[in-house]
């Protein structure tokens, strides 16, 4: 059985004031097998976060169902882990505090909290920052507490939802190898939303592209790269032959958005 | 020093801030020792220290600002008690917002000092008039303002909190609460500088003690200089407690700071 399945599920936003309804995702199904890490690939406005929130639980379909482990998902829980783009740590915490937070509402003695903090403060290279409030820390370091806060709930699955858009270069590659790290390693499930091509590909197994607004599901291509990756895969022929691909793909897209 | 939006030195910030007061009190003198405003208008800045001592060793002045400040400080507590949790409803429950905030709306603008006749009926000139005059001014206000600030929460750090399992209760007490505290002890000190107009007002009316009846009490014997220096105790009470509550929120919210 699948881990997760998105059965027929489309959203149409109702128009303000009688203006016309948007059609933001068409009806769209995918199967995501365990321990399978997923890049949904797009051009911008097509979908893709309406998508992933209703993975989450945030939005709720227009038409269709959602399911995880079989049981159908209807509003938002701890067992699928989200991470925004844009940076959702709780201020007044400290990254500790911050990593704790979904610990704590589930009653873990604070003991243990300290311990699963520490562990996951240490896997995302955050050791001698757990007392930092939010607003010290660079973006990377942001995105990086808000991996380990959503781990931290040991979730069946992690959503992410272009959590490296706003970062630069040098930040963002550093990023998906830290992440690709942590996948290599405990095989959880991912579905991690981006636009950028590169980065679909040298995280992923399977890239599913979509095409522009009104989003559906346009092509679902496996990537067979060895694990574990190193950056410099990037210039591989292998990785660059996927890149054409793709990159002809969202270009046909693109330019329906223009 | 004169581009805008220059930050100034520590140090010329406070020498400015001194050199107004110096010029007040220069104009002060110039308009008083020079014979150019008779002394039943306006009492010289010597005979006003004089009538302060004296309102102090003769009339136990000490009582009477003790009085006012235990007027405006039970008032505005009371009306704290009462607001906060109201206000915080109003801005969590979209509900309790429709059905408190037409009236709400409509009662913050009554004027407290139009009570005043009304509440002397009521509750005579005791304590208990003073205390709903600033009651009255101050509960309106801060439930209003205490709605707006938790309604305009970020609405990402909301469906953060949902996805690390967070149910109502927390969202309101792990979110709603912490994000708006800062805020919420501003509109406070706000209020609270208000609650000092309302307070004299309430003195000047049917009172026997505390400042504001001090001031009627000089105005029937012209004392100029008396009355001069009531305000200024206002003044500087209101600067103090100002101080304190600014002093106190950088020590409770240093997440909030830069
Ligand atoms: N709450 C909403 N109400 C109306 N339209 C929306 C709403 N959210 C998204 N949309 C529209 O749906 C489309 C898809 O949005 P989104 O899923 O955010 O795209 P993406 O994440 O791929 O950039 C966009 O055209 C957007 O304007
Ligand atoms: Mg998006």
């Amino acid at each position: 059985m699948s881990k997760l399945v998105i059965d027929g599920v489309n959203r149409i936003f109702p128009g303000v004031r009688g203006a016309v309804p948007t059609e933001a995702l068409k009806p769209t199904s995918l199967e995501v097998q365990d321990n399978d890490f997923i890049t949904i690939l797009g051009p911008s406005g097509c979908g893709k976060s309406t998508l992933l929130r209703i993975v989450a639980g945030l939005d709720r379909p227009t038409a269709g169902r959602v399911l995880l482990d079989g049981e159908p998902v209807l509003a938002p829980g701890p067992e699928r882990g989200m991470v925004f783009q844009s940076y959702t740590l709780f201020p007044w915490l400290t990254v500790q505090q911050n990593i704790c937070f979904g610990l704590r509402e589930k009653g873990v003695p604070p003991a243990r909290q300290q311990e699963i903090a520490a562990h996951y403060v240490g896997r995302v290279g955050l050791r001698g920052f757990e007392h930092h409030y939010p607003k010290m820390l660079s973006g990377g370091m942001q995105q990086r507490t808000a991996i380990a806060r959503a781990l931290a709930n040991d979730p069946k699955i992690l959503l992410l939802d272009e959590p490296f858009g706003a970062l630069d270069n040098q930040t963002r590659s550093l990023m998906q190898e830290l992440l690709l790290g942590i996948w290599e390693q405990d095989r959880k499930t991912v579905l991690f939303v981006t636009h950028d091509i590169e980065e679909a590909i040298f995280m992923a197994n399977r890239v599913v592209v979509m095409t522009a607004r009104p989003g559906r599901i346009k092509c679902d291509l496996a990537i067979d790269l060895p694990h574990p990756r190193h950056y410099t895969i990037k210039t591989s022929p292998e990785f660059s032959a996927y890149k054409a691909r793709l990159t002809e793909e969202i270009r046909v897209e693109s330019l329906k958005v223009t | 020093m004169f581009k805008p939006l220059q930050p100034v030195s520590g140090a010329a910030k406070v020498i400015l801030g001194i050199a107004f007061f110096v010029l007040f009190v220069g104009a002060w003198s110039i308009a008083t020792f020079g014979g150019h405003v008779p002394p039943t208008f306006l009492a010289d800045p010597a005979t006003m220290v004089r009538e302060a001592i004296n309102l102090f060793v003769e009339f136990n002045f000490a009582y009477d600002i003790a009085i006012t400040v235990w007027r405006v400080v039970g008032g505005f507590v009371l009306a704290a008690i009462v607001a906060l949790p109201l206000g915080i409803l109003m801005g969590t429950y979209k509900a309790v917002e429709a059905f408190l905030e037409p009236f709400v709306s409509f009662a913050r603008y009554l004027p407290a000092s139009a009570f005043i006749p009304l509440l002397i009926l009521w509750a005579g000139i005791g304590e208990t008039q003073k205390l709903l005059v600033i009651f009255i001014g101050s509960v309106f206000q801060i439930i209003l303002m205490v709605a707006v600030t938790v309604g305009s929460v970020r609405r990402d750090l909301v469906e953060a909190a949902y996805t690390l399992g967070a149910r109502d209760s927390g969202i309101i007490r792990r979110v709603l609460i912490p994000a708006s505290a800062p805020d919420i002890a501003e509109i406070l000190r706000l209020v609270l500088g208000w609650a000092w107009t309302y307070v004299i007002v309430a003195e000047l009316i049917g009172s026997s003690s505390g400042i504001g009846h001090m001031i009627v009490d000089s105005q029937a014997l012209l004392n100029t200089g008396q009355i001069i220096f009531g305000i200024i105790v206002i003044g500087c009470i209101g600067l103090v407690s100002d101080f304190l509550f600014k002093a106190a929120n950088r020590r409770l919210f240093p997440w909030s700071l830069a």
